[in-house]
């Protein structure tokens, strides 16, 4: 079993707007695969459908082995558990410390103080933000505070990380920046799926490409290109 | 009703409950000025809940004192002699629903009578001769103040009975306003702890929807509903235990000072405040469980619709 497989996917959300149509993918453990296509094709809803943040109207989902169509409620914590999960707007706990903030996803799996302490400072380590374990989020600039995110993705050692825009944010310098970090975390052996408009990264790292219009996958290329005009 | 169950795993560690209750009150401090704005709405609610609370037991205490003051007078006929009287108190005795028979002769009636007179009681020195002016009775208490109508009716059919006084309308109108007061005194505690809920709820709903992201963050990175509801229900805890430990304090001393002045300012045999113990604690408690009521079912009930991410 691939580590993501879709099988004849449809969303249709409650106000009537189709976002997928469709869809078959697999996706295999240690790929690295750049989601693609313009506003509205349908990227979020595909990306938020791994996560379990939307369920499919139609259609198998397949994520780590787990079944997603008809996952209940209180079994979807342990999916996010065994995946990371980047956002474009960070998504960090505004009151909680850099340190506290990646700790979090890793107290909810009520592992002891001691072992949780230790890895969220190998993964802020990692990152390259040990000096900044105790800021809190609004101290930090918007890089930093991408960085911070990852570490988060990353703490429970998942086998998949998936990133929504995670550098629509952010200014071209930082952004090369969290790539290469993205980079570095797939040759570590951890399969990502990244949602993203950065045409120059894209045409530069040479990755798997998969491109969306009007809520359907139009292109699947290995080492593909960004192939939108900006 | 608010099940705090773990979800999709089993039983919750012991040192998890402890993460817990370090985060909820870490929570306090951290939110600051909306922390303090659910204490004090709880605190001022709760301050008035008690200010009444304490008024509507006090009245209903009087009203108790002057019920128990109405007593049945029912006086024995001139004819009857010693063995009339003695079957006459053993048919008293069987009636139910009465306290207490206490039988005055006449002689030690019209004594009590002169003794209220003080000086002017020589001019009726005479009266010790005249039965007829006062003639032999019982007083009668009985058990509940409003059967009195009741039993008098009763009492007024037995043989040897003469005439049964208890104060008739003036008796069913002070019960009538006794009842209206108590009844008055509910339906104002009653709304007022709804009112009193209905805000601190409102209040802890204000603060819990301004951390509304915060909540679908944790669920997005894979926190339980119970991990994120347990600080929560804390935090909830403490801060409606807070917010109500400050207004009984207040009340306890206020009330002290309350009864020291009218026990120094007011003698009125039925104006009795109920004494400090042990209404100081049954109002603290009453209070505290309050407090500790809302503040937990507000941020339970307020958190629960943002679980659903």
């Amino acid at each position: 079993m691939p580590m993501i497989r879709m099988r004849g996917v449809y969303k249709t959300y409650a106000n009537g707007v189709h976002a997928l149509k469709n869809v078959s993918v697999d996706i295999e453990p240690g790929e690295f695969v750049y989601v693609v296509g313009p506003s509205g094709a349908g990227k979020t809803t595909f990306i938020k459908l791994m996560y379990s943040e939307e369920r499919p109207s139609k259609g198998e989902v397949h994520v780590n082995s787990i079944n997603l169509s008809d996952l209940k409620n209180r079994d979807k914590p342990k999916l996010r558990r065994s995946l990371g999960v980047v956002f474009q707007d960070f998504k960090l706990l505004p009151r909680l410390t850099a340190f506290e903030n990646v700790a979090f996803a890793m107290e909810v799996t009520e592992k002891p103080k001691r072992e949780i302490k230790k890895r969220v400072m190998e993964v802020l380590d990692l990152v390259r933000l040990k000096q900044k374990a105790r800021s809190y989020p609004h101290e930090l600039s918007g890089g930093e505070q991408q960085r911070i995110s990852i570490a988060r993705a990353l703490v429970n050692k998942p086998g998949l990380v998936i990133a929504d825009e995670p550098t629509g944010n952010l200014d071209p310098d930082t952004s090369w920046g969290i790539m290469e970090l993205f980079e570095t975390i797939n040759h570590l052996g951890t399969t990502i799926v990244m949602a993203t408009h950065n045409k120059d990264i894209v045409n530069n790292m040479k990755k798997r490409v998969i491109a969306m219009e009007h809520g359907e996958i139009v292109r699947d290329q290995l080492r593909g290109e960004y192939g939108y005009e900006d | 009703m608010f099940v705090i169950s773990s979800e999709g795993n089993t039983a919750m560690k012991i040192k998890t409950l402890g993460r817990h209750v370090r985060e909820g009150i870490k929570n306090i401090g951290r939110n600051g000025w909306m922390t303090l704005a659910a204490i004090v709405s709880v605190m001022v609610t709760l301050l008035v809940l008690g200010v009444f609370l304490l008024l509507a037991l006090n009245v209903n205490h009087i009203a108790d004192n002057i019920e128990q003051d109405v007593e049945i007078r029912a006086t024995v006929e001139l004819e009857a002699n010693e063995s009339d009287i003695e079957t006459l108190r053993n048919q008293l005795a069987a009636v139910s629903g009465i306290a207490q028979i206490e039988f005055v002769p006449s002689e030690q009636g019209v004594e009590e009578f002169l003794a209220s007179l003080g000086e002017d009681a020589r001019y009726f020195e005479e009266l010790k001769e005249d039965h007829e002016f006062l003639p032999d009775m019982f007083v009668i208490q009985t058990k509940n103040p409003q059967d009195t109508p009741d039993i008098a009716q009763q009492i007024e059919q037995l043989d040897s009975v003469g005439k049964v006084n208890y104060g008739g309308e003036t008796t069913e109108t002070l019960f009538s306003v006794t009842n209206t007061v108590r009844n008055i005194g509910i339906i104002f505690i009653i709304g007022l702890a709804f009112t009193a809920m209905l805000l601190i709820a409102n209040t802890i709903k204000v603060t819990i929807n301004a951390r509304k992201t915060e909540i679908e963050i944790m669920k997005l990175v894979g926190a339980s509903n119970s991990f994120v509801r347990w600080p929560f229900f804390i935090e909830g805890l403490v801060l409606g235990v807070v917010g109500a430990l400050i207004p009984a304090l207040i009340l306890i001393f206020g009330y002290d000072q309350l009864l020291r002045s009218v026990s120094e300012t007011i003698r009125l045999p039925f104006f009795q405040l109920l004494p400090m113990y042990p209404l100081a604690f049954q109002i603290s408690f009453v209070l505290i469980g309050i407090g500790a009521f809302i503040g937990i079912w507000g941020s339970i009930i307020s958190i629960h619709r943002f679980l659903r991410v």
